[in-house]
């Protein structure tokens, strides 16, 4: 029984095995990030959408393996939750951007 | 056969309508979720906004930012460690685990003060400039929370001393704990691609 409920834990809180598998990728990830930015081996821009991939890759890496996220049923109402929060983020930086790029074209203030 | 059943449908109830304290604990990290948001666009708009003050290259330790990620990260598996003892009631264990997390967890805090102490030393304050506004606003509101994650890991290191089984309350506090303690480590993905590394290109 002690044994039934380890295993059933391990399967949906993360066992050593999975953290650490997060870990390696997480490491190697900010690694290149670092690596990519202090290497100077790309043009500005270039590395700019690389780091960036790399952090969302990064983020969907730790929900995975150190939040558990999953699309399992039990996790429909918190994965819909977050779905909800990534679309207003999305919208506010997005919108922010837009509108004071706009507004400072047109105020000429650059 | 007929135990193992009752643990198992135990067990599955607990997972299909996992506890409302946990999913109102998640609902929250989403509204912190939407402040953090608000201020890296906040940011994205001052970041060069510099009123004759220095810029981020010239202000940003690359090698400290790099240290302090590496912190956040393993405290991230220390903490996750941590969690599996709790779920295997090893409760010796999960306090080793939860005092290794908040020791680093510190660590990570004393390095951000002392950076923030040396610019503000040199002048380079939040009054200094737009672009100093919103970086101090941004990374102080992350190390607040750390901040008060690590109060909270403090009373739960205190609250489980001495118990040889953790009631479901305690677990419920010790999940959400988990879970913020994660999420912070996540927005510090977004601090140190978007703030130090896109301010040092």
């Amino acid at each position: 029984m002690a044994d039934a409920h380890t295993a059933h834990s391990g399967e949906s809180h993360g066992s050593v095995g999975s953290y650490l598998t997060g870990f390696v990728i997480a490491v190697l990830l900010t690694a290149a990030a670092f690596g990519l930015v202090m290497a100077h081996s790309f043009s500005p821009a270039g590395t700019i959408a690389a780091i960036a991939v790399l952090a969302v890759v990064q983020v969907v890496v730790h929900l995975v393996f150190f939040l558990h996220m999953n699309g399992s049923s039990a996790q429909r109402w918190n994965v819909m939750a977050f779905a909800f929060t990534v679309m207003s983020v999305a919208i506010l930086i997005g919108g922010t951007l837009f509108i004071m790029h706009d507004t400072a074209i047109n105020m000429m203030s650059r | 056969m007929a135990h193992d059943m009752t643990v198992d449908a135990a067990h599955a109830h607990d997972e299909h309508h996992e506890s409302p304290v946990v999913f109102g604990f998640w609902l929250y990290l989403m509204t912190d979720c939407l402040i953090f948001g608000t201020l890296f666009a906040v940011f994205a708009v001052m970041r060069n906004q510099f009123a004759g003050g220095p810029t981020g290259k010239e202000l940003f330790d690359l090698s400290g930012v790099g240290i302090e990620t590496a912190i956040l990260l393993v405290s991230s598996i220390t903490y996750g460690f941590g969690m599996i003892s709790a779920h295997q009631n090893k409760l010796g264990t999960m306090r080793m685990w939860l005092a290794v997390t908040f020791l680093l967890g510190l660590g990570f805090l004393f390095m951000e003060i002392r950076e923030f102490s040396h610019m503000v030393a040199e002048g380079n304050g939040p009054d200094r400039s737009a672009f100093l506004s919103s970086f101090f606003t941004l990374v102080g509101t992350h190390g607040l929370h750390v901040t008060c994650g690590l109060l909270w890991m403090a009373v739960l290191m205190v609250q489980s001393t001495g118990k040889t089984v953790l009631s479901e309350r305690m677990m419920n506090k010790l999940t959400c704990l988990s879970l913020f303690w994660h999420f912070l480590d996540i927005v510090w993905i977004c601090v140190f691609t978007f703030v130090y590394l896109m301010s040092v290109i």
